[in-house]
């Protein structure tokens, strides 16, 4: 029993000399396995005299518990050792950059019109739309706007011919969505426009969304309420102050433009609002009694009104762009300035 | 329009503020632009007279003159105005003054005189622009006294921008008439006496067209001198309403324009015919313009006032040069006359003309003015000029001071389209305030009767619209209209141009008119809508397409560096046709560059024609006809990389690689391809429908089928399809190759068959029933082999 001592002793220094599983697995086999010098211990035991085996065999099969023991600790260590191992080789940096899809974005106008779409169609407004090469009825006659008003020399109309321009406003649109549908009517156009003017402040295109509501019991006051909220809700400002100014335009009756206090002084007076603390960004009034006329809607029975604003003004009061121009050269690295995170 | 706020006060009283008075007309409408001070900062100037002219001992142009400035002594003052004299009245800058441009007066010796102050002319005190010689003041001054208090020029001109409906406000009775309505302060009316006529001189006119021209009066004057100085005063007013003073007789026909808002006009009486007949321009006739330069050839749309022979002047417009009075005048014929709206809209612009007159006149001028101007403007004539005038000639009536077709006024409609009920006082008062008549009908209703000058009051509407102007909008209440249910926007094409920002692309937004050169070279096939008064030639047809604008959009982006693009735009494109213009929504897309970001460990690839190929793929995913690509020719595009999108057999339109001799033309050195589209027909939104899964597992056969290299893959594809075989779930064509192991010709397509039952795992037999059909189909259809 002194060479189970020994051998035990050596099974285990051998497994602490281990120095990776396989050598582990090694010492296993020798000692453990099915050939293993400890099993063949318990093989001895037979030659022992029958009174000694009990205790002999019980003291192998202590020495093979014990170093089983220590095997399967070893092999946890090692495993472990082993991960760590593993873990430090695959350390990546993670400062180097990461591998992104290329982003795009929506043109700013778009995501400008996007935004004021949204609004209305909350108040049930529709999207409606009209052609851009429009007839003069559309974009003049049926808009109380008859040859030769002094309102047409303002709009520099691109035109083909005697009959066919470029409409020079989404206005044409009401009209179109009124020839489509009968009161109650809400509705709301996004478009190209043109005019023949071109310099630092004038794009021969740009945009306009044109709004129409009309209801039997629609008033100035709807009307300023709904632009009201509108400009609120654009601005991102509750307490965003407005005014409504007369003016004139021959398609509605009373007729009104719209300032904001100016987003970039807050009123006080800038460059930018040319130091009135107003901006203007909106025309809007009661529809005129002749235009509704036009469409074979009855003004003793139903009212409405309309309102039209430049999109790329109120883009450009939005995001701070200085400059019109930028929104038709296309440079990427403008568009990319509006892309959505995510 | 300048409205001087002195000037303002002949009629009424204002107390208020430049900006005061400016805010509250702006809030009616009359939007102030500016507000001006009548003259530059200066002080220290008065009003000086000269009592004596020296010479100045040594320098030829300097005097030395002694001026009464106040002071107990005169100031010794030395002098190089030529035009400065014994007994003159004029500004004197004292020592200690100081001057426009911050100049300052000090005491000083000019070639050894001493000077103790500077007689200054109109220019140097900021009243003129350039002046000869001193400004010569009314002797009626209080010499010593302050000059601004003298000239009043503490005064300030509100600039107000007027709506083409305001004509009634180009005068400054007008503006005065409006302020007393916003004020709620009376106007001072005042009285125009007709002036005696001491001549016996008639001017004959005929006017052969009544509607255009319904009033004309003409009357001669006499004895003028037309050198006469044009007062002070007057030539002050003309400065401030933005008017240069020329010589007295134009000055005074200006002055009454801007003080009533009725044009006149003063012919040579000399150089022009006493007879005048407003008549039609005839062909062939042509007119020499008010200062020379230009000559406009006449035609029938022109409105003329002739003499016996010639035209002398456009009709309300501007008068010709032959019979314009100058310095020498003695005789004018002076013309007072209302044209029509309609008659004079459009003529000027068709000239390339806009003037004063005309501006008017187009508008609509008060036609009652006209006897009114005609005595003013004699009144002033002969006490500036003297003389003596003959009597008024006038063609046509002058109509009563209001329209005579009454408006009804309903406190109901008021209310239903203002949502607030106004006092009916407030209502009564403000109609009185801006020249109505108004009778009360007892039942809430009004009888109102508009003023000949307010020509955009003709019915209900307006007159509520003065209503709410005058009381003030910002007093109306605010309300929303009713609750409706909130609609949802159709979102195919939005969805659309979402995935395609997610997967990289940016949105340009291109202008819808292009050069025709380009238009041509991408669209041969189309002779495409032209514009008749484009902006630029680059800008003068309307775009058959999206490319064009693509192309230039990624030219701009890479001469800027930019290089890796990919771009969509959507919008119209315009293409005339048999039936009409076509303007239909396209969706339009471009790539160009590497076909994934740069990055330090992943090689990137240039793009080819499979990326922009998958893009449309991606974008037709809710096709309802099934998507189909078929090589075809483009102009635009390079003949082996051009295929035409199809949905079912419905052409929908284009992706190929932009051919190399455009890509030349834009400069574009690396490859472009380019896709076009159908936005209605891609734009569908289906609601996504459930369809079940299997809860077997599927099996996956590859097969490697050689078949000639014409064989389109596609077809293959499709008639794999055509089989319909149940249990084949999908076929993923995953490998394409040529070369070593097969002959020349031939290709070798590999494809995945994906198998799967509803009701069962799938064994060998399955398997192999299922390869079978698609080998022996396509050896039948495309004399495909298998590959081993």
């Amino acid at each position: 029993m002194e060479q189970l001592q020994e051998l035990t002793d050596e099974a285990l220094a051998r497994v602490e000399a281990a120095t990776d599983l396989k050598a582990l697995d090694d010492v296993r086999v020798h000692y453990l396995g099915k050939k293993g010098v400890l099993t063949a211990q318990l093989k001895e035991l037979g030659r022992l005299p029958a009174e000694e085996r009990p205790a002999a065999g019980q003291a192998v099969n202590a020495a093979k518990e014990r170093v089983a023991e220590a095997i399967e600790a070893r092999r946890t260590a090692l495993a472990e050792a082993e991960r760590e191992a593993q873990l430090a080789r695959e350390r990546v940096d993670v400062t180097l950059p990461g591998r992104r899809p290329a982003g795009g974005a929506l043109h700013p106008i778009t995501s400008t019109i996007e935004r004021i779409e949204h609004f209305f169609a909350g108040l049930g407004f529709r999207v409606a739309e009209g052609p851009e090469v429009e007839d003069d009825t559309h974009n003049f006659e049926a808009l109380n706007i008859p040859a030769h008003h002094p309102a047409r020399a303002m709009h520099d109309t691109f035109y083909f011919d005697a009959h066919r321009v470029l409409r020079t406003h989404t206005s044409p649109v009401q009209i179109r969505a009124m020839e489509q549908q009968k009161p109650p009517l809400r509705a709301i156009a996004p478009g190209r426009v043109y005019r023949c003017d071109s310099d630092l402040t004038h794009s021969p295109m740009f945009h306009q969304i044109e709004g129409l509501c009309v209801d039997s019991d629609i008033t100035f006051a709807d009307l300023r309420g709904v632009l009201d909220a509108f400009l609120r809700g654009f601005f991102e400002r509750d307490d965003l102050a407005t005014r409504f100014r007369p003016s004139y335009f021959p398609f509605t009756e009373p007729s009104a433009e719209v300032d904001i206090q100016c987003v970039h002084c807050g009123g006080e007076g800038c460059r930018v609002c040319k130091h009135t603390g107003w901006l203007e960004v909106m025309g809007c009034g009661m529809v005129h009694p002749n235009v509704l006329g036009h469409v074979g809607i009855d003004p003793e029975e139903y009212t409405g009104f309309a309102f039209g604003l430049g999109v790329e003004r109120m883009a450009m009061l939005r995001h701070g762009v200085n400059d019109l121009r930028l929104f038709f050269d296309n440079d990427i690295r403008f568009i990319r300035q509006f892309g959505q995170a995510g | 329009m300048r409205i001087s706020m002195e000037w303002l006060q002949d009629w009424l009283q204002i107390d208020e503020t430049p900006r005061e008075l400016g805010h509250r007309l702006t809030m009616a409408g009359l939007e102030l632009d500016a507000i001006e001070a009548a003259a530059p900062v200066f002080h220290g100037v008065r009003v000086g007279r000269v009592i004596s002219v020296e010479p100045h001992p040594d320098a030829d142009r300097l005097r030395v003159c002694q001026v009464e400035a106040g002071e107990a002594e005169p100031l010794n003052i030395v002098c190089g105005a030529p035009n400065v004299y014994t007994g003159m009245v004029a500004p004197v800058a004292v020592v200690g003054a100081e001057l426009p441009g911050e100049f300052r007066i000090k005491r000083s010796k000019l070639r050894g005189v001493a000077s103790e102050g500077m007689l200054c002319s109109a220019r140097e005190i900021g009243l003129a622009e350039d002046a000869e010689g001193l400004l010569d003041l009314p002797a009626d001054l209080e010499v010593g006294s302050d000059l601004r208090t003298a000239l009043g020029l503490d005064d300030h001109v509100l600039e107000v921008d007027l709506t083409p409906n305001r004509a009634d406000c180009l005068g400054m009775r007008g503006i005065a008439r409006e302020c007393s309505a916003l004020l709620d302060r009376p106007l001072q009316v005042r009285p125009a006496p007709a002036v005696e006529a001491t001549l016996d001189r008639r001017v004959r006119v005929t006017v052969d067209d009544a509607q255009a021209c319904p009033i004309y009066s003409g009357r001669i004057l006499e004895g003028l001198d037309a050198r006469a100085p044009t007062p002070l005063w007057m030539s002050e007013r003309l400065r401030r309403a933005g008017v240069r003073p020329l010589s007295a007789i134009v000055d005074v026909t200006n002055y009454v324009m801007l003080e009533l808002g009725q044009p006149l006009h003063a012919f040579d009486a000399d150089r022009a015919d006493e007879v005048i007949r407003v008549r039609r321009g005839g062909e062939g006739e042509s007119l020499t313009l008010l200062g020379g330069e230009q000559t406009v050839e006449l035609s029938a749309r022109d409105l003329v006032i002739a003499g016996e022979t010639q035209p002398l002047a456009l009709a309300g417009i501007m008068g010709g040069a032959a019979s314009a009075v100058d310095d020498d005048t003695t005789r004018v014929v002076l013309e007072c006359a209302h044209f029509a709206p309609r008659a004079l809209a459009g003529r000027a612009r068709e000239h390339g003309l806009h003037t004063d007159a005309s501006h008017r006149f187009e508008r609509g001028v008060d036609p009652t003015l006209v006897p009114r101007a005609m005595e003013r403007a004699t009144e002033l004539l002969l006490a500036i000029c003297g003389g003596a005038c003959g009597p008024v000639e006038t063609v046509g009536d002058i109509p009563s001071t209001h329209d005579e077709r009454p408006i009804t006024l309903r406190a109901g409609r008021i209310e239903r389209l203002l949502g607030v009920a106004l006092d009916d006082g407030e209502v009564e008062r403000i109609l009185r305030a801006l020249d109505c008549v108004v009778e009360p009908g007892g039942d809430g209703t009004w009888r109102v009767l508009a003023p000949r000058a307010r020509f955009d009051l003709e019915r209900e509407e307006d007159l509520i619209e003065e209503l709410a102007r005058v009381h003030g909008y910002d007093r109306l209440p605010r309300t929303l209209p009713g609750a409706v249910p909130p609609v949802t926007p159709p979102g195919g094409l939005k969805a659309l141009w979402e995935g395609l920002t997610r997967r990289g692309f940016h949105e340009v937004i291109s202008f819808s008119f292009i050069d025709r050169e380009v238009s041509q070279r991408f669209y041969p096939e189309v002779e495409p809508l032209a514009l008749a008064n484009p902006i630029a030639s680059d800008m003068s047809v309307m775009r058959p397409g999206l490319w064009p604008g693509l192309v230039s959009t990624a030219a701009w982006n890479t001469a800027r560096q930019q290089y890796d693009l990919r771009l969509f735009e959507h919008g119209l494109r315009f293409v005339p046709g048999a039936s009409g213009l076509s303007q239909e929504p396209r969706l339009a897309g471009l790539l160009s560059g590497r076909a994934m970001p740069e990055h330090w460990e992943t090689a990137s690839r240039e793009l080819d024609f499979f990326d922009a190929k998958g893009e449309v793929e991606t974008l037709c995913g809710n096709l309802a006809e099934p998507l189909r690509f078929r090589a075809e020719k483009h102009p635009a595009l390079h003949d082996g990389q051009s295929a035409r999108v199809l949905a079912g057999e419905q052409p929908i339109g284009w992706v190929g690689k932009l051919h190399p001799s455009l890509a030349e033309r834009f400069d574009l050195g690396a490859p472009v391809f380019l896709f076009d589209l159908d936005a209605r027909t891609v734009s569908t939104d289906p609601v996504a429908q459930f369809r079940p899964l299997s809860a077997y597992p599927s099996i996956r056969r590859d097969l490697a089928l050689v078949v000639q290299e014409n064989v389109p893959a596609g077809d293959l594809l499709a008639a794999i399809g055509e089989l319909e075989l149940e249990l084949l779930r999908d076929v993923r064509l995953f490998d394409v190759y040529q070369g070593k192991g097969l002959n020349p010709g031939e290709k070798s397509l590999a494809l995945g068959l994906i198998l799967q039952a509803f009701d069962r795992t799938l064994d060998d037999s399955d398997v192999t029933a299922v390869t079978d059909a698609v080998v022996a189909h396509l050896e039948s259809r495309f004399n495909a082999t298998l590959r081993h």
